[in-house]
């Protein structure tokens, strides 16, 4: 804080206090570059034929792919040439499968999502803010967070029998631990100057948590979205593995039992092009909801 | 006058893993209702330590607090921290109006104070500006007026100016005597530049060299309104300066002493007090 004042203030909207230099504290065992997506931008725009190789990069492998199923380096078998993948593509969305799968996936995973990331929240704020809920709950946490939400798939199944809610539960399970450690994590890295402020300022505890933990917690909480959004993604193939008639997985694991790899290979499409979706909502989310960040 | 903070025996260990450190040790002082009281010391004295005390954010390990509550429709206390405390999610016109949103106060009024605080600390054009916007000294303006705003019976100010630049501090000095001039709150204002306690105060406290403890109380009977360039040259000011940077400075040798430095005696001319006023700055 020793740092002088820039001669004409009034102009000076930039950053000599050097805030946005400092790195947002990660969580465990997370990487988190704060400032590459700037450098990345810079890097990329520097000069447009760079941009043109990143687009025709992924028009090369296809064309490859192409011509090497007819000259059998590749085996059809498993990997069916793109056009005869675009082929069922296209005969899936005119049938109407496609949709279907990819609505009951949706309702599957933003319920599951939400059933765990708004627990986790709230339960990490808390563990974050209170010493005492620490101390009662993090034993637990620690205990069950390492085992696997697959392992727990065959209990789930029990308790709940083969339909939507044993699917919600499982995704829910894997992004409830997900937000709930990395909110904890965000709230402890604050710094502890904030809390002072707020204790000597006369904020409820109300006001601790939707004015200071919450909003202090945000950028590490978007990294808990962003990671429960991945675990969701991951066990609603495995939720539809059983007991499903439809959905993204479901059509994954049907389309191995017949040998329908051309199936399976337009559900990888769609289930590439949802982490892409729910990748881009989440970050234009969080630039609205983190404008004081800089990115 | 009534007294507004008294402070008996005060004592502050902080256990560590390994070793207890006395920050503050047996302080006495009290301070009057309306009071302008300026703590100085070498660092590391427990000036903050005492301050964070008085918050209430630190619990002492022995003696007594009493600080008096006149008005409950008005906050006990505000601080200003030293160090960069201003919320890097709220923007300007938030962190200012923290205090008073804190306790649900109208929306108007909120807003009317704001903006008299924003004029105040010359920001009003960077209301809507988020910290990572603002220069270091822009940033512990804003702090300084979310203390102000939130218009509590005591100020407690940690070093509020150290890291402005001179026309910076001088604006915010003078802001400071005219507030406090017409309102006549209680503040103790910790600093280690005895022109700016020689400036603001009515009564300057010397703390003693780790681990802190009262060492000296001077009455500064200088005449109010203060005017900061008068001041500078009254002569009264200068044998002020000379008295308490005399007694100040064997504390502050104390302190090196403790981190190992030693410090040529002769380098300094005591004698002169714009010779005087340089080594102060060299050495706190
Ligand atoms: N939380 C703490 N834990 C351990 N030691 C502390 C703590 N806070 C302050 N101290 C120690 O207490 C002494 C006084 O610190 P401080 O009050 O910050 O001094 P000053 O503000 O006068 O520079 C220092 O030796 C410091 O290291
Ligand atoms: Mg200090």
């Amino acid at each position: 804080m020793a740092e002088k004042e820039p001669a004409v203030p009034q102009t000076a909207a930039t950053d000599p206090g050097g805030e946005a230099a400092r790195s947002v504290p990660t969580s465990v065992g997370i990487e988190r570059p704060v400032d590459t997506p700037k450098k990345a931008k810079r890097r990329d725009s520097g000069s447009g034929w760079k941009g043109l190789l990143g687009f025709l990069s992924p028009v090369v492998v296809l064309i490859l792919w192409e011509i090497a199923v007819p000259l059998g380096f590749v085996d059809g078998r498993f990997f069916p040439p793109p056009h005869a993948i675009a082929g069922t593509f296209w005969k899936m969305t005119l049938d109407g499968t496609l949709f279907a799968d990819v609505r009951v996936s949706l309702v599957r995973i933003i319920l599951g999502f939400l059933a765990g990331a708004i627990p986790g929240l709230i339960v990490g704020l808390s563990m974050g803010l209170f010493r005492p809920v620490r101390w009662i709950l993090r034993p637990v946490i620690s205990a069950t967070y390492p085992i696997p939400k697959l392992a727990l798939m065959p209990l789930i199944i029990l308790m709940f029998g083969f339909g939507e809610t044993q699917k919600v539960i499982t995704i829910a399970l894997g992004t409830f631990f997900m937000v709930l450690i990395n909110t904890m994590a965000g709230v402890l890295n604050l710094d502890k100057i904030y809390l002072d402020v707020a204790k000597n300022y006369g904020a409820s505890r109300r006001d601790f948590y939707t004015r200071i933990a919450l909003p202090g917690a945000m950028p590490l909480i978007f990294t808990g979205l962003e990671l429960g959004m991945g675990m969701a993604l991951l066990l609603i193939v495995a939720a539809e593995m059983t007991g499903a008639v439809s959905g993204i997985g479901y059509r994954i694991w049907a389309a191995q039992a017949v040998f329908k790899t051309k199936e399976m290979f337009v559900a990888f499409i769609m289930i590439s092009l949802l982490g892409y979706l729910f990748a881009e909502g989440l970050s234009s989310l969080q630039r609205r909801v983190i404008p004081w960040k800089q990115l | 006058m009534a007294e507004k903070i008294v402070i008996k025996g005060l004592t502050k260990e902080f256990v560590t893993r390994d070793r207890v450190v006395t920050a503050v040790k047996d302080v006495d002082l009290t301070i009057n209702e309306g009071e302008f009281v300026c703590i100085v010391g070498p660092s590391g004295c427990g000036k903050t330590t005492l301050l964070r005390i008085l918050a209430d954010l630190e619990t002492e390990t022995r003696g007594d607090i009493r600080v008096v509550h006149s008005d409950p429709s008005k906050p006990l206390n505000s601080m200003v921290f030293q160090e960069q405390s201003i919320f890097p999610w709220m923007n300007v016109r938030k962190n200012i109006g923290f205090g008073l949103k804190c306790r649900r106060v109208n929306k108007r009024i909120i807003e009317e104070t704001v903006e008299r605080y924003i004029q105040m600390i010359g920001l009003q054009k960077f209301g809507e500006a988020y910290p990572h916007q603002l220069s270091g000294g822009m940033k512990q303006r804003v702090s300084v007026a979310r203390a102000f705003a939130n218009d509590p019976e005591i100020l407690l100010m940690d070093e509020p100016f150290a890291a402005l630049d001179e026309q910076n501090k001088i604006m915010l000095q003078e802001e400071l005597l005219k507030i406090w001039e017409t309102e006549r709150k209680t503040v103790v204002f910790i600093t280690h530049s005895i022109d700016e306690a020689l400036t603001l105060a009515d009564r300057v406290i010397i703390m003693t060299s780790h681990p802190g403890t009262f060492k000296m109380s001077v009455d500064v009977d200088l005449p109010r309104p203060r005017r900061i360039a008068e001041l500078r040259s009254d002569p009264h000011f200068n044998r002020l300066f000379t008295e308490l940077w005399g007694v100040l400075r064997e504390e502050v040798y104390k302190a090196k002493a403790n981190e190992g430095l030693t410090i040529n005696d002769d380098e300094f001319h005591p004698d002169h007090s714009q010779t005087l006023a340089d080594e102060s700055r060299l050495v706190l």
